[in-house]
Parts: C-alpha cells; structure tokens; sequence
C-alpha cells in the first residue's frame, strides 16, 4: 500500500538562509574579528576557524570568491593583507554578500581613515562596534554608510563626554 | 644577537605568552583584591581580556566584572560590557539571569543608545532564556508609534534572531499586520531590517503574511524604476538599494506568483526591467557597481525559477545566464553555472539550458579553479537526457582520468547515476561501470558494484554480455579490487554463458579469477570463495582443481576466521553435497526487488571518502546479541522499507525473503552458510527508559527532541493535513566517530498494520561524527488506531553494537481538523451522541499545575478547535473537531472540567466511535 504521489507543502526542515558567521584574518592566518550568529561551541568555533583558515589561505588570487565548505557557502574577499570572510548558506545570495564585505570596508576605511591591520587591531572594539551597527544577528541593519557612521559617531561623542583618554591597551605593551 | 637555537618565531610567541599570562595575573588580582574597583578601572581590564581572547587565548573569568558594567550609566563602560557578553558568553545560564535583568532597564529606559545595545545583545547571544524573557516584549517595542527608526531596526533583526533560535517563544499577535506595513516606511533602512523578518516569519505562517506580496511588488517596483540618484544614501555605485531590492525578491520567493493580474503584471515589468538593465552599458567600471547590479539579477532569476511559470522570462534567463557563461569574471562564471543548474529542471527551460553544452564542457577542461569545475559537473548533470547522455557521460569519464582528487566520488556517483538513467543499452550501462573502475576504482563505493550487480542480475538480456567483458577486463595484468569483486560475482553467476568459448572454458575462468586471489583483501578472498562454491556447481569438471585449493593449508588453516570457515564449509559442501541438493543451494541468484538506487542517497549525502562499511560485522553482532541480548520482540512485522542488513547476503535486495520460498543461494559476496539458514528477523531492543513520557510530550505538539542519549539524538519535525501526514525524522550523532551501518527500522504491530501507513527511505548507513541525518516518513491514517509504532535504530559504534527502540509519537489526534460551532450546535450534536457506548469519561488528579492558559494551548495542540462561550460554566473548556481517516470521518467533542479545590479534572469524550473515545480520552488525560 503506498500514498502514491500524496505532497504536502515541503515547509518544514527549510529556513530562510542565513550568515553562520563572520571572520578577518591575516595572511598569516591571525585571527583579528570574529562574529557568529549562530551558537557554536568554543571547541567547533576553533576547529572551524581553523579549517577555514586553512581552506582560505591555500586559494590562489585569480580564484573565484566562492567556495563550498562543508554545508556551507564561504564568501571571501582579500583586503591588503587581511582576508575578509562571510559563511553564508546555500540559497543565500553570494554577490550581495561580496558588497557586504565592501561596505564594511568602506565604513571601516572611512572611520579610520584609511584602514589598516594595525587599526582593527588597537581599536578592535571600534571594528566590532561598527559591525555591529551595520550587520545584526547575520542580517544588514543599515546599509546608508551615512546612518551607520552616524551611529558611531554619535557614540564617539558620548564617550568623550562621560570620560578622558581612551589608552585601554597601551600599557599592555603589546604591539 | 645571539642565536639560541630556537627559531626566532617560536621565540616570540613564548614571550607573548609568558606576558600574557603576566598581564592575566595581574587583571585577576586587580578583580580579586580588597580595594573596590571604580567603573573605568574595571572597564579597562575588562577590555583587555577580551584583547587577550581576541589574541587566541582562553579567558574563564571577568564574566562577572563584565556583567557589572552593563548596570552602569556611562555609555563606554555599558557599550564594554555589552561586547564582552556578546564575544565571550555562548548561553550560561548563571549569567544570563543577571544578563537579562540589566538588558530589561535598558529597553526600558527610553534611551534609544541603552536600547540599541540591549537589542544587540539579546541579538548575539540569542539563547532561549533570553527569547523566554523578552520574546514577548520586543514586538511592541517595534510596532510603537514613539520608537525611533534606528530602535525599530535592531528590534526587528533582534526578534528575527529568537524567532530562528525559538519560534514557539515568539507570539503571533496583532503587531504581525503592522510589520507586514513597515514595508511601506518612508526610512529605507527600516524597511531593509524589517523586510528579513517578513521573509522568515512568512516561510513559517504564509497565510499570516499574504498581504506583503503586494506591498513588496510595489515597493520593489518603485526602487527599480528609480533613477539612481533618487535613493541617495541607499544607492551603492549607481544601483538603487541593492539589498533591498535582494531582499523583496527573496521575500516573494515564499509565494507562488500573485494571483491579482495587476500585482502579477507590476511583478514581471519588474523582472523585464532588472533583465534590461543586466544589457545596458554599465554605469561606472568598478566591480562593486557590477557586482551589485547583478546580485539583483540573480536573485531575480532566482525568482523567475521558483515561479516557474513564465516561458519568457525563464528563456530570457538562461540566455542572461548563458552570456555570463563566458564572461571574463570569474564569479559570474561560477554563478551562471550554479543558477543554470536549477533552470535545467524547468520543463520550459531544460531545452535552452542544452544549448549551452559545449560551453560547459569546455570549462570542465579549461577553468583553473577547483570550484568552478565542479559548478560544471553538476550542470552537465543538470542538463543531462536521454538525447546527450552519452556524450556527457564521456565527457565525465575522461575528465575524471585528472579530476581533483577531492571531487572523484562525487563524479563516480554522478556517471553511475546518469549511466543507469538513461541506459538504453545495457551494454553501455555495462562498460560505463567498468569504465568507472578502472579510470577510478578507489572512488568507486560499494553502492555502485553492488548496483552493477544488481541490474545485471535483474535483465538477462546482459548477463552474457557482462559476463564476457568482465573476463575480458580481468585479463588486465594489474586490475582494480573492484573489478575483481564485480567480476568473482559475475562470473560466479553467470559464468557458464561464456564457458562455451574455449578461451574462456570454466578452468581459464578459474584460473584467472584465482590469480588475482593472493592480491585481494579478506572481504574479496571471501567472495572469491563463494564464487568457487557456485563454479563447483555450475562446471563439475572443474570441481577436483576447486577442491584442491579449498584444501590447501592456505584456506583450511587461514588465520582468518571467515576465510577459514568459508574454507571448511565449502569443502565440506561440495563432498557431502548430492547434484541436486548443491543445484538448490548454489542456484543463481534471484532477481532483486526493482527499487530506487542507493547510489541517489549516496550522491545527496556525499560526505568524505567512502567508508568502507562491513555487512558481516552486522551479521556478527547481530548473533551475539540474539544469544546475549533480550528476547526478541514478539510478532513484530517490519512494514517498512528499510532493508535489514542481513535480509540477503550482500544487502542487495530490499526485502527479507519470503518464509515459503527456497534459501537463497549463497551468491558472490556476502555471509556464512549458516547465517543463510539462520532466522533473519532483526532483533528490536525493547523500549528505551523515558520513552513514555517523551512519547506523552509528542501528544500536543509536533516538534522537538525525541530521544537523546549520549551518543545519539533523534528529533523530529512533522506536520499533519486531514488523514495525512509527514514526519521528518533527524539523527544526530553526538559524538565525534562514525556510526556503522546504521539502521533505523519503523515498526508496527500486526494490529496497527491495517490502520496505519508508514513509508519511507532508508538513510546512508554511515553517519559522520557530529552530522545529522534527515528520513522523511510518509503517513497515512487508513482508520482510528490505539498502538503507536515503534522506531528501532541499530548502528556501529567503536566496537560495540547499538540497539535503541522508542515509539513514535504519531498518535490518532494528529489527525484532527479542528472545528468552530456556536453555542447551540455544540449542544445539540452532544446530545446526539449521548449513547453509553460513544460517550469515555475519566476523572483524574492534576500532575501539572493547574493553569488556564496552559490548559488552552494543549487542547488547541491537541488539534480540536477551542469553542469560547460555549459552556455556561467559564472554568470549563470545550472543543469539538473531525478526526480524518482514509475510510470515514469521525465526529469529536470534549469537555474538560477542572476543579481547582481537589486539583482535579474531570474529561468527557464523545464521538460516533468508542474506540476513538476511548483513545482520545487516554491521550489527552495523559496531559493535564
């Protein structure tokens, strides 16, 4: 006895797809940002990073921006010498991810002034704080490069109100 | 400098350590010592644990101090001790609480800045208990008139986050219709954020959210007509909000076209739009103008496909797409490989899609990139029928002689598949496979010689054919296990169809297959063995020359069991053994169940290197758990298709076999004579601990976890329309090694049989450590029922053999419609069901508190309808619903009654039916 060609609406086990996750790394393969939107144990986080360090690093530069990994599609772009990389899912849409990496860019350069390595290092906050102004829970929040900075600069304003200097790390000595 | 003889790189990431740990030293005195810490101090150091884990090491403290600083008024020291929560805590619970009270007064502080930061940080930590505490309060934030545009983005990104980690949390209300009209917000931004929630509330509730197909279509339709100045900030390099615009076409991908024509006409001058200006002259040469504007593309695309029904538009895609094909980019490239696949599977696009062949095969040979060459082995897969099949089956061969190596399996399944599909020669079916070993015998799985066998077993028309190019393909001085296999098989079967040639007699037969023997590996020796068995029949000249080497030291004394086994019972065989009798036992195997090929599950799994999974393991196990083990369950009738391992010798056929019918012969590959003649039922653990009371939780919902223990977790997801239904059952393995031939098994009971209809596929016997396997299971209700079957899963782990058996939740309410009735209809139709045998009433202690929300919610997931203002007396609950079989209708109506003082309830069922009273009634008492 069989149900024949019985089809219910395939809805179920299907979601809308969604960024796993964000990461810059260097060109030799230092962690320098990481953001994941969806829970991961320390332990995956660490292999996968690694992995994909990996994965990433070994591509030649005339390669396509694209690769699948695992389940998941990887998006990366080569800024300088700092890799850009988004894990996208499979029906999500791999140009429009691309850009998103350039916008982030874009707003960390126009920030900073010119990017570089040494910034997002010393001012990793800052790299987070933008992010998270422009991207929230994988999704973008505000693609006006205008609202964003806006936001964080309406923030820069707070911080010189309720307090003096902003030397957090340099004690540490570590650069 | 002096040279120590450590390298320099080495050295320097001693010293970072050694300062490092310093510096945590430090920090952790500074948080223990006596002196309170002012905010700024405790916010510096905060700020450099999260530098020094941001570095690469491991930080287990600070959380505390981090906590702190959220509950103070200084912006930076808060915005700290936000970051610190969202990169540092995954969901533990200690924290959470005090996480949770500090976001609370920030949402309710008014402060849009405070807001946003909370909003963030439900956002990135998103656990449950942060769903639980604010699931219910974000959605006003977000509809209020007074939020701000930046508040009411984070708040809706915020919600979307809990509603993908806990949507049963997040409660569907009347802010839902105000959302759907942030669509037509003025702030671009606010529509952006707004829109992504849309899109994923309305996969889930598409009835809820119809009304946004037509705001989107307007919206998407007033973005591409825009001139690309008009959008200002949200134009990125001369394309008007790109996101957006992905996002809108994404959003009416959860619907079919729209039904209003002029909504529909708006949408596809849409779409004709975004295809005209993929022709224009580029407005700027940067890549991020042109990346932009065809991510929009692309997705329209992506639109028109799922549409599906516009010929024009599909066949103006392919040709967008085939452009792209050659285009210097190598991103689109890959992309127009990618998309094309899908439009390959469009009956109105198929043909133009095989246009594009050539091009195709020529990236295969020429692309540089691993990535894109694989984009094109799918593609050719795609587009392959009947009409190129050949050629595209060529085409992969001899692309697969340099293939990636990290690619090889996936092509091996992929001509096999093909091969099979479209064969209308067997022949050529024949020597594909061959081929298939010989340019790639180490990538070629057991689902694929297995499948070979199969098919030349089930047609006669090829069996001489096969018979004769195996033999003439082991002649090869070095050839592949596989072939040996495949051949030792063949040959043992059908052998005699060439022994009449006298350059293939029975002895050069022999004589080869056993020149390959010291070769092989011990499974091969063993099918190789059972392959000189069948030659003794089939050939009895050759029978002393078989004998002799059955004999020798090498077989009789072989330090492996099986081998050795083999050897003595052969032997023993082909002395004791009249004509007749080894013409019964060695007769040709025969023909298999058609079903679909294994080598599809394969190919959707694919995951690694094949695994080389080992049916006589099962088989061992399996005997010592039937001496061992519980007794086996009684009268139990598998109904399903899921083959057990040790139904015949090689796991070929789909089926046990039939009690009646003669013993299978033993064929090439598989088992011992004795395990043929032994019982092959599968023996089903009994019950695993706690499954009643998961089974109880299933009775009012339809989703979550079934079973867990510590090395698997079975969840299920499943939906019920009328007397049908759908469940989908995912297998998870918790722990970092494969499990063996796993096997789930459904089961019910002679009794349930009739009444109930369970198909479904079986599942890649292997699982990978840490992955997840989905079995999709088909119901049908064919009448009411009592029993629930029983899932049984068996697998490999390590060394040892698992045995688990829960029942499956599928219980005769799931099969509920719910029904509405005034007042007076319920009462009448009570009364008419008022003989004794329809009415069950049980009287019961309350195991859980007595809520009336929660009372409410597990009727409504109970599946009947809940009637308000039915009852005269407000404190009791009535509900009334249809439970739909394949055979007949049954009418229901309830009535719960509680009693508060003697924490009591009374339930009353009435239906036409007593069984199903009966039933309904033991099923719902179980919940309050």
């Amino acid at each position: 006895m069989s149900l024949g060609n019985v089809c219910l609406p395939l809805v179920l086990p299907s979601h809308p797809p969604q960024m796993r996750f964000m990461l810059l790394f260097s060109r030799q393969g230092k962690l320098r940002l990481q953001k994941w939107y969806l829970a991961t144990s320390d332990k995956e986080r660490k292999k996968m990073v690694r992995e994909l360090m990996q994965v990433v690093l070994a591509r030649k530069p005339k390669m396509c921006s694209f690769l699948e990994w695992r389940d998941l599609k990887v998006v990366y772009k080569r800024y300088a010498s700092l890799y850009f990389c988004c894990a996208i899912e499979g029906q999500d849409n791999e140009l429009i991810t691309l850009e998103l990496i350039h916008r982030y860019v874009e707003l960390l350069d126009k920030y900073f002034g010119s990017v570089c390595e040494l910034d997002i290092i010393f001012n990793f906050e800052k790299a987070y704080f933008i992010l998270d102004e422009f991207l929230m829970g994988g999704d973008v929040q505000d693609t006006s490069k205008k609202s964003v900075l806006k936001a964080i600069e309406q923030a820069d304003l707070l911080q010189e109100e309720d307090e003096s200097p902003r030397s957090v790390l340099e004690e540490m000595g570590l650069a | 400098m002096i040279y120590h003889g450590k390298h320099p790189a080495g050295k320097s990431k001693e010293a970072e350590i050694k300062r490092i740990n310093k510096e945590l030293a430090n920090i952790r005195s500074k948080f223990k010592g006596d002196k309170a810490l002012d905010g700024y101090s405790k916010k510096k150091y905060v700020c450099k644990l999260l530098f020094i884990f941001l570095l690469g090491h491991d930080i287990d403290f600070g959380h505390m101090e981090a906590v702190n600083l959220l509950s103070s008024n200084r912006y930076t020291e808060k915005q700290i001790g936000y970051l610190f929560i969202s990169v540092l805590v995954n969901s533990n619970s200690e924290l959470i609480r005090l996480i949770n009270n500090a976001i609370k007064n920030d949402l309710a502080s008014r402060n849009p800045t405070f807001m946003g930061l909370a909003l963030h940080c439900i956002a990135s930590v998103g656990s449950r208990e942060m769903a639980e505490a604010f699931a219910g309060e974000i959605p006003k934030v977000l509809v209020a008139g007074d939020t701000m545009d930046s508040v009411k983005q984070s708040a809706a990104l915020c919600l979307l986050r809990l509603y993908r980690t806990s949507p049963d949390l997040v409660p569907m209300g009347d802010w839902t219709s105000r959302v759907v009209h942030l669509l037509n917000d003025q702030h671009l931004g606010v529509v952006t954020a707004a829109t992504s929630l849309i899109t994923t509330l309305a996969q889930k509730n598409p009835e809820e959210f119809k009304t946004s197909v037509s705001l989107a279509v307007s919206r998407l339709s007033r973005i591409v007509t825009s001139a690309s100045t008009d959008l200002q900030d949200y134009t990125y390099y001369f394309v008007p909000a790109p996101w957006l615009s992905v996002k809108l076409l994404r959003l009416l991908q959860c619907y079919p076209p729209p039904e209003d024509p002029a909504v529909r006409g708006r949408l596809t001058e849409c779409l004709e739009t975004i295809l005209n200006k993929a022709q224009e002259p580029p407005k700027s040469k940067k890549v991020q103008h042109s990346n932009a504007k065809n991510a929009v593309l692309f997705e329209a695309i992506s639109l028109i496909i799922h549409h599906d029904s516009e010929p024009n538009l599909l066949v103006r895609a392919c040709n967008q797409l085939g452009q792209f094909l050659q285009h210097r980019e190598t991103n689109l490239r890959y992309l127009a490989l990618e998309s094309m696949c899908t439009l390959a599977s469009s009956e109105f696009s198929h043909e133009a899609v095989k246009t594009h062949i050539e091009t195709v095969i020529n990236a295969l040979k020429t692309e540089r990139d691993v990535s894109v060459r694989q984009r094109a082995v799918d593609l050719l897969y795609a587009m392959c029928d009947r009409s190129n099949a050949p050629q595209i089956v060529a085409e992969m061969l001899s692309y697969l002689e340099t293939a990636d190596y990290s690619i090889r399996e996936e092509i091996v399944l992929k001509v096999a598949i093909l091969a099979e599909k479209y064969a209308v020669d067997y022949t050529w079916y024949v020597d594909t496979i061959l081929n298939l070993i010989r340019i790639a015998g180490d990538y070629v799985s057991e689902e694929v010689w297995y499948r070979v066998i199969q098919i030349v077993i089930n047609r006669d028309d090829v069996q001489g054919y096969a018979a004769k190019t195996v033999f003439e393909a082991l002649q090869a001085p070095a050839c592949h296990e596989n072939l040996v296999k495949v051949g030792g098989y063949i040959l043992g079967e059908f052998g005699n169809l060439i022994a009449g040639d006298p350059r293939s007699s029975p002895l050069i037969q022999f004589n080869l297959l056993h020149s390959k023997f010291h070769l092989c590996s011990v499974p091969t020796r063993a099918l190789l063995l059972s392959t000189y068995i069948k030659f003794v029949n089939l050939f009895p000249e050759v029978k002393p020359t078989i004998q002799d080497v059955l004999r020798s030291d090498s077989q009789l004394r072989n330090a492996d069991v099986e081998l050795q086994q083999r050897a003595v019972e052969y032997l023993r065989l082909s002395t004791v053994a009249s004509t007749d009798i080894l013409a019964t036992v060695l007769e040709e195997m025969p023909p298999f169940p058609e079903r679909e090929s294994s080598i599809l599950a394969k190919l959707k799994k694919k995951k690694g290197p094949s695994t080389v999974t080992d049916l006589e393991d099962t088989k061992r196990e399996r005997s010592v758990d039937v001496n061992g083990g519980p007794e086996p369950a009684p009268a139990s009738t598998s109904t399903m298709s899921t083959p057990s391992p040790s139904a015949d010798l090689l796991g070929l056929g789909a089926a046990p076999p039939a009690p009646a019918g003669p013993p299978p012969s033993s064929g090439g590959g598989g088992g011992l004579l004795v395990d043929v003649f032994s019982d092959s039922a599968s023996v089903v653990a009994p019950l695993a601990p706690g499954s009643e009371d998961n089974f109880a939780r299933f009775v009012c919902k339809n989703n979550g976890v079934l079973f867990e223990n510590q090395l698997l977790q079975i969840g299920l997801k499943s939906e019920f329309r009328q007397n049908l239904g759908r469940m989908f059952i995912f297998y998870g393995n918790k722990t970092s090694t494969q499990f063996l031939n796993f096997t789930p098994t459904l089961i019910c009971s002679d009794e349930l049989q009739p009444n109930l209809n369970l198909q479904t596929k079986p599942v890649d016997p292997t699982v990978e450590g840490g992955a997840q396997v989905q079995q999709v299971v088909n119901i049908e209700c064919v009448s009411d029922f009592t029993e629930a079957p029983v899932l049984n899963i068996q697998f490999r782990y390590g060394g040892t053999f698992q045995n688990v058996s829960v029942q499956l939740p599928i219980t005769l309410n799931k099969f509920f419609q719910p029904t509405e009735m005034a007042s007076q209809d319920f009462f009448q139709r009570w009364k008419q069901l008022s003989n004794p045998q329809q009415e069950v009433q049980n009287i019961f202690k309350a195991k859980h508190p007595m809520d009336t929300e929660v009372t409410k919610a597990k009727i409504i997931g109970f599946g009947s309808a809940l009637l308000e203002e039915v009852d005269p007396n407000p404190a009791n609950f009535v509900g009334a619903g249809i439970i739909h079989t394949k055979t007949t209708q049954i009418g229901c109506l309830l009535r719960l009654e509680p009693n508060l003082q003697a924490q009591m309830y009374r339930l009353t069922l009435r239906t036409s039916k007593e069984a199903v009273s009966q039933r309904l009634c033991e099923l719902l008492s179980a919940q309050f």
